[in-house]
Protein backbone atom coordinates (compact mmCIF):
# COMPACT_ATOMS: atom_id res chain seq x y z
CA UNK A 1 0.00 0.00 0.00
CA UNK A 2 1.12 3.38 -0.79
CA UNK A 3 2.26 5.34 2.12
CA UNK A 4 1.93 8.82 0.06
CA UNK A 5 0.18 11.65 2.22
CA UNK A 6 -2.57 13.34 0.17
CA UNK A 7 -3.94 16.79 1.37
CA UNK A 8 -7.55 16.16 1.80
CA UNK A 9 -10.21 19.68 2.22
CA UNK A 10 -13.75 19.19 3.36
CA UNK A 11 -15.88 21.87 2.41
CA UNK A 12 -18.52 22.58 4.72
CA UNK A 13 -21.42 24.12 2.99
CA UNK A 14 -24.78 23.62 5.12
CA UNK A 15 -26.29 25.05 8.31
CA UNK A 16 -26.45 21.97 10.60
CA UNK A 17 -29.97 19.77 11.20
CA UNK A 18 -32.01 21.42 8.25
CA UNK A 19 -30.11 18.87 6.24
CA UNK A 20 -28.11 15.91 6.87
CA UNK A 21 -25.19 16.96 5.13
CA UNK A 22 -23.15 18.53 8.30
CA UNK A 23 -23.45 15.45 10.75
CA UNK A 24 -22.51 13.40 7.82
CA UNK A 25 -19.56 15.56 7.06
CA UNK A 26 -18.91 15.79 10.32
CA UNK A 27 -18.79 11.50 10.90
CA UNK A 28 -16.44 11.20 7.28
CA UNK A 29 -13.95 13.46 8.70
CA UNK A 30 -13.61 11.42 11.99
CA UNK A 31 -13.71 7.91 9.65
CA UNK A 32 -11.09 9.85 7.39
CA UNK A 33 -9.01 11.05 10.18
CA UNK A 34 -7.84 6.97 10.65
CA UNK A 35 -6.44 6.99 7.69
CA UNK A 36 -2.89 9.14 8.37
CA UNK A 37 -3.70 11.94 6.11
CA UNK A 38 -3.20 15.86 5.87
CA UNK A 39 -6.93 16.98 6.45
CA UNK A 40 -7.90 20.49 6.48
CA UNK A 41 -11.91 21.65 7.00
CA UNK A 42 -13.04 24.64 5.84
CA UNK A 43 -16.49 26.14 6.66
CA UNK A 44 -18.01 28.83 4.23
CA UNK A 45 -21.59 30.18 3.40
CA UNK A 46 -24.34 28.51 5.68
CA UNK A 47 -21.70 26.15 6.95
CA UNK A 48 -20.36 28.42 9.40
CA UNK A 49 -23.35 28.23 11.14
CA UNK A 50 -22.09 24.20 12.31
CA UNK A 51 -19.50 25.76 14.54
CA UNK A 52 -22.07 28.35 16.01
CA UNK A 53 -21.61 28.03 20.07
CA UNK A 54 -24.40 27.49 22.34
CA UNK A 55 -26.57 25.12 20.41
CA UNK A 56 -28.80 23.27 22.73
CA UNK A 57 -31.39 20.92 20.24
CA UNK A 58 -33.42 19.18 23.40
CA UNK A 59 -36.67 20.97 22.10
CA UNK A 60 -36.45 19.89 18.84
CA UNK A 61 -35.65 16.47 19.45
CA UNK A 62 -32.50 16.32 17.35
CA UNK A 63 -28.64 15.49 19.07
CA UNK A 64 -26.89 18.43 19.35
CA UNK A 65 -23.42 16.84 17.62
CA UNK A 66 -21.55 19.99 17.65
CA UNK A 67 -19.49 19.17 20.60
CA UNK A 68 -18.03 16.74 18.37
CA UNK A 69 -16.21 19.78 16.38
CA UNK A 70 -13.87 19.89 19.98
CA UNK A 71 -12.94 16.68 19.35
CA UNK A 72 -11.38 17.09 16.19
CA UNK A 73 -8.04 18.34 17.99
CA UNK A 74 -7.71 14.73 19.29
CA UNK A 75 -7.84 12.99 15.85
CA UNK A 76 -5.05 15.20 14.65
CA UNK A 77 -7.48 17.98 12.87
CA UNK A 78 -5.43 20.84 13.30
CA UNK A 79 -6.62 23.23 10.19
CA UNK A 80 -9.90 24.47 10.10
CA UNK A 81 -10.60 27.62 8.15
CA UNK A 82 -13.57 29.83 8.80
CA UNK A 83 -14.44 32.30 5.43
CA UNK A 84 -15.22 35.96 7.12
CA UNK A 85 -17.13 36.94 4.65
CA UNK A 86 -19.04 34.31 4.68
CA UNK A 87 -19.35 34.85 8.83
CA UNK A 88 -20.25 39.09 8.30
CA UNK A 89 -22.91 37.85 5.78
CA UNK A 90 -24.46 35.97 8.24
CA UNK A 91 -24.45 38.68 11.48
CA UNK A 92 -22.13 36.19 13.33
CA UNK A 93 -18.16 37.12 14.66
CA UNK A 94 -15.84 34.84 15.76
CA UNK A 95 -17.27 35.53 18.81
CA UNK A 96 -20.55 33.45 18.16
CA UNK A 97 -18.30 30.24 17.28
CA UNK A 98 -16.87 27.58 19.38
CA UNK A 99 -13.62 27.90 20.53
CA UNK A 100 -11.86 24.68 18.71
CA UNK A 101 -8.26 24.16 20.11
CA UNK A 102 -5.36 21.68 19.85
CA UNK A 103 -2.53 20.13 21.46
CA UNK A 104 0.61 20.29 19.74
CA UNK A 105 2.93 17.58 20.38
CA UNK A 106 6.06 19.24 18.44
CA UNK A 107 5.78 22.39 21.33
CA UNK A 108 5.10 20.80 24.40
CA UNK A 109 1.43 19.80 24.35
CA UNK A 110 0.69 23.78 23.86
CA UNK A 111 -2.80 24.27 23.41
CA UNK A 112 -3.41 26.09 20.03
CA UNK A 113 -6.52 27.63 18.03
CA UNK A 114 -6.98 25.19 15.46
CA UNK A 115 -9.52 27.86 13.82
CA UNK A 116 -8.08 30.01 11.54
CA UNK A 117 -9.87 33.41 9.78
CA UNK A 118 -9.24 33.78 6.46
CA UNK A 119 -10.68 35.85 3.46
CA UNK A 120 -12.52 34.48 0.38
CA UNK A 121 -9.14 34.85 -1.57
CA UNK A 122 -7.01 33.21 0.92
CA UNK A 123 -9.73 30.03 0.80
CA UNK A 124 -9.48 30.30 -2.84
CA UNK A 125 -5.57 29.63 -2.76
CA UNK A 126 -6.25 26.92 0.00
CA UNK A 127 -8.83 24.97 -2.14
CA UNK A 128 -6.31 25.14 -4.85
CA UNK A 129 -3.13 23.35 -3.31
CA UNK A 130 -5.13 20.18 -2.24
CA UNK A 131 -5.10 16.83 -3.86
CA UNK A 132 -8.56 16.01 -2.79
CA UNK A 133 -11.77 18.49 -2.29
CA UNK A 134 -14.72 16.84 -0.56
CA UNK A 135 -17.52 19.03 -0.22
CA UNK A 136 -20.73 18.45 2.00
CA UNK B 1 -57.83 37.74 4.78
CA UNK B 2 -55.01 37.33 6.96
CA UNK B 3 -52.65 35.12 5.54
CA UNK B 4 -49.83 33.19 7.86
CA UNK B 5 -46.76 32.40 5.50
CA UNK B 6 -44.32 30.02 6.73
CA UNK B 7 -41.06 29.49 6.02
CA UNK B 8 -37.92 27.19 7.07
CA UNK B 9 -35.17 27.31 4.07
CA UNK B 10 -31.88 29.81 5.05
CA UNK B 11 -32.12 32.80 2.99
CA UNK B 12 -28.56 32.53 2.07
CA UNK B 13 -29.29 29.26 0.34
CA UNK B 14 -32.64 29.77 -1.35
CA UNK B 15 -34.65 32.23 -2.15
CA UNK B 16 -37.95 31.43 -0.31
CA UNK B 17 -37.79 33.88 2.00
CA UNK B 18 -37.65 36.39 -0.58
CA UNK B 19 -39.80 35.13 -2.45
CA UNK B 20 -42.65 34.84 0.45
CA UNK B 21 -41.65 38.90 1.40
CA UNK B 22 -42.68 39.61 -2.03
CA UNK B 23 -45.74 38.15 -1.65
CA UNK B 24 -46.82 39.14 1.70
CA UNK B 25 -49.73 41.22 1.68
CA UNK B 26 -49.93 44.08 4.19
CA UNK B 27 -51.63 42.40 7.67
CA UNK B 28 -49.83 39.19 6.69
CA UNK B 29 -47.49 37.11 9.22
CA UNK B 30 -44.29 35.46 8.43
CA UNK B 31 -43.16 32.49 10.97
CA UNK B 32 -39.38 31.55 10.56
CA UNK B 33 -38.77 28.26 11.46
CA UNK B 34 -35.88 25.30 11.12
CA UNK B 35 -33.19 27.18 9.06
CA UNK B 36 -35.64 30.35 7.97
CA UNK B 37 -34.92 30.95 11.59
CA UNK B 38 -31.31 32.53 10.25
CA UNK B 39 -32.91 35.90 8.39
CA UNK B 40 -33.13 37.51 12.13
CA UNK B 41 -29.91 37.27 12.88
CA UNK B 42 -29.15 41.15 14.03
CA UNK B 43 -26.38 42.44 10.83
CA UNK B 44 -27.22 39.48 8.68
CA UNK B 45 -27.96 40.58 5.08
CA UNK B 46 -30.91 38.94 5.20
CA UNK B 47 -32.06 40.94 8.76
CA UNK B 48 -32.04 44.21 6.46
CA UNK B 49 -34.44 42.63 3.94
CA UNK B 50 -36.85 41.36 6.75
CA UNK B 51 -36.44 44.88 8.11
CA UNK B 52 -37.36 47.11 5.03
CA UNK B 53 -41.13 44.41 4.73
CA UNK B 54 -43.52 47.14 6.56
CA UNK B 55 -46.97 45.67 7.54
CA UNK B 56 -45.62 42.29 8.06
CA UNK B 57 -45.82 40.42 11.54
CA UNK B 58 -42.73 38.63 11.92
CA UNK B 59 -42.12 35.02 14.46
CA UNK B 60 -39.50 33.00 14.60
CA UNK B 61 -39.70 29.21 16.42
CA UNK B 62 -37.38 29.82 20.02
CA UNK B 63 -37.08 25.83 20.08
CA UNK B 64 -35.11 26.13 16.42
CA UNK B 65 -33.06 29.84 17.60
CA UNK B 66 -31.70 27.24 20.59
CA UNK B 67 -30.90 24.75 18.96
CA UNK B 68 -28.84 26.37 15.98
CA UNK B 69 -27.05 28.65 18.71
CA UNK B 70 -28.80 31.89 18.29
CA UNK B 71 -29.59 34.05 21.23
CA UNK B 72 -32.05 36.30 21.81
CA UNK B 73 -29.48 39.00 21.68
CA UNK B 74 -28.86 38.22 18.72
CA UNK B 75 -31.99 38.63 17.03
CA UNK B 76 -33.53 42.49 15.27
CA UNK B 77 -35.69 44.02 16.89
CA UNK B 78 -39.70 43.44 16.02
CA UNK B 79 -39.59 39.82 16.04
CA UNK B 80 -41.97 37.97 18.36
CA UNK B 81 -40.64 34.21 19.23
CA UNK B 82 -42.75 31.58 19.46
CA UNK B 83 -42.60 27.97 21.25
CA UNK B 84 -44.39 24.89 19.44
CA UNK B 85 -47.92 26.13 20.94
CA UNK B 86 -47.35 29.10 20.04
CA UNK B 87 -46.63 27.99 16.64
CA UNK B 88 -50.36 26.19 16.58
CA UNK B 89 -52.28 29.82 18.12
CA UNK B 90 -50.53 31.32 15.00
CA UNK B 91 -52.00 28.89 12.51
CA UNK B 92 -55.64 29.27 14.28
CA UNK B 93 -55.38 32.94 14.36
CA UNK B 94 -55.17 32.84 10.28
CA UNK B 95 -57.61 32.38 7.70
CA UNK B 96 -54.69 30.56 6.00
CA UNK B 97 -51.64 29.04 5.71
CA UNK B 98 -48.73 29.24 2.92
CA UNK B 99 -45.57 26.68 3.46
CA UNK B 100 -42.80 28.34 0.97
CA UNK B 101 -40.65 25.51 1.34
Amino acid sequence: MSETIKKFLYVNRKAPYGTIYALESLEVVLIGAAFDQDVSLAFIDDGVFQIAKGQKTTEIGMKNFSPTYSALGDYEVTKIYVEKESLEERGLTPDNLLHLTYEDEDDDYAEKDSIHFVSRAELSDIMDQQDVVLSF
Amino acid sequence: MAMLHTVNKSPSERNSLDSCLSHAKTGSSVLLFEDGIYAVVKGSAASGRLQKSSGISIYALGPDLKARGIGENQIIDGVTVVDYGGFVDLVTRHDNVQSWL
